[in-house]
């Protein structure tokens, strides 16, 4: 047996981001690994290394659905597996990700008050101040409550396609692999 | 003999195949999809069953 190399072992900082959430949110910050370190490595010519080799959260849903046996392990939908729900589903995420960021303008500038909410699936708003002890900038503390919103809910979409699909249905619409993809093709 | 084939145009290039290969014979292809090295594949079908966008079939190919 060959010994794992550190990055099989990447699942473990997925799950310990999700939980830092319930103790203080301000480490959702770190979250921002997720987003332009797949962005880069594809840029500067690493194909999507990240999908295949470091993404902590593929590994976590093969983990959980291939060796905890928590998947069904069935066909994913056609339609989920199309190209329309792939790009569409890119593009709504990006959208979200956009007012997310409004929001974090809007209280960044002193036009909206700190809201200590997360919110799930873009709708369910959850009070978690609890999570939240102050001391920053209130703007700083907005986009780590909208930032935790985005991952818990991609996370949560994550899970439930993992145990009704394949392990790693999520990679399939994911829209960070979607766009590391498009970088990649792009650049012929 | 069967031999793993994968749809291009279908792949998602997330890599579970290539990272469950027994014998390395899949790999990436510039983060556009994988690619099987039909001279290394055994037609263990591992690929196939992992595919989380289900585009791997095992098929028979002339091969004596």
């Amino acid at each position: 047996m060959t010994k794992k190399p550190w990055y099989r072992y990447l699942w473990i900082f997925s799950s310990v981001y999700i939980l830092l959430g319930f103790f203080n949110i301000l480490f959702a910050w770190l979250g921002l690994i997720c987003f332009f370190v797949p962005i880069a490595i594809a840029v500067f010519g690493g194909g999507k290394s990240y999908c295949n080799n470091y993404c902590g959260r593929g590994q976590l849903f093969d983990l959980l659905g291939n060796k905890c046996g928590l998947s069904r392990k069935k066909d994913m939908p056609r339609f989920l597996k199309s190209k329309y729900f792939r790009y569409g589903f890119l593009i709504f995420f990006f959208a979200m990700f956009f007012s997310m960021l409004f929001s974090t303008y809007l209280v960044f500038s002193g036009a909206r008050e700190l809201k200590e909410v997360v919110t799930l699936l873009w709708t369910i708003k959850l009070g978690w101040g609890f999570s939240y002890a102050g001391g920053v900038t209130p703007g700083v503390a907005q986009f780590a409550f909208g930032f935790y919103s985005v991952m818990l809910t991609s996370t949560m979409l994550g899970l439930f396609t993992m145990v009704l699909y394949k392990p790693r249905s999520w990679c399939v619409y994911c829209p960070m692999g979607t766009m590391t993809q498009l970088i990649c093709k792009a650049k012929k | 003999m069967k031999v793993a084939i994968i749809d291009k145009k279908q792949c998602v290039a997330c890599g579970c195949c290539v990272n469950i290969c027994p014998k390395n014979a899949i790999a990436m292809f510039k983060g556009k999809y994988a690619v099987v090295d039909e001279e290394l594949c055994v037609g263990c079908g591992k690929c196939s069953e992992i595919c989380p966008a289900s585009v791997i079939n095992m098929e028979v190919v002339k091969n004596d």
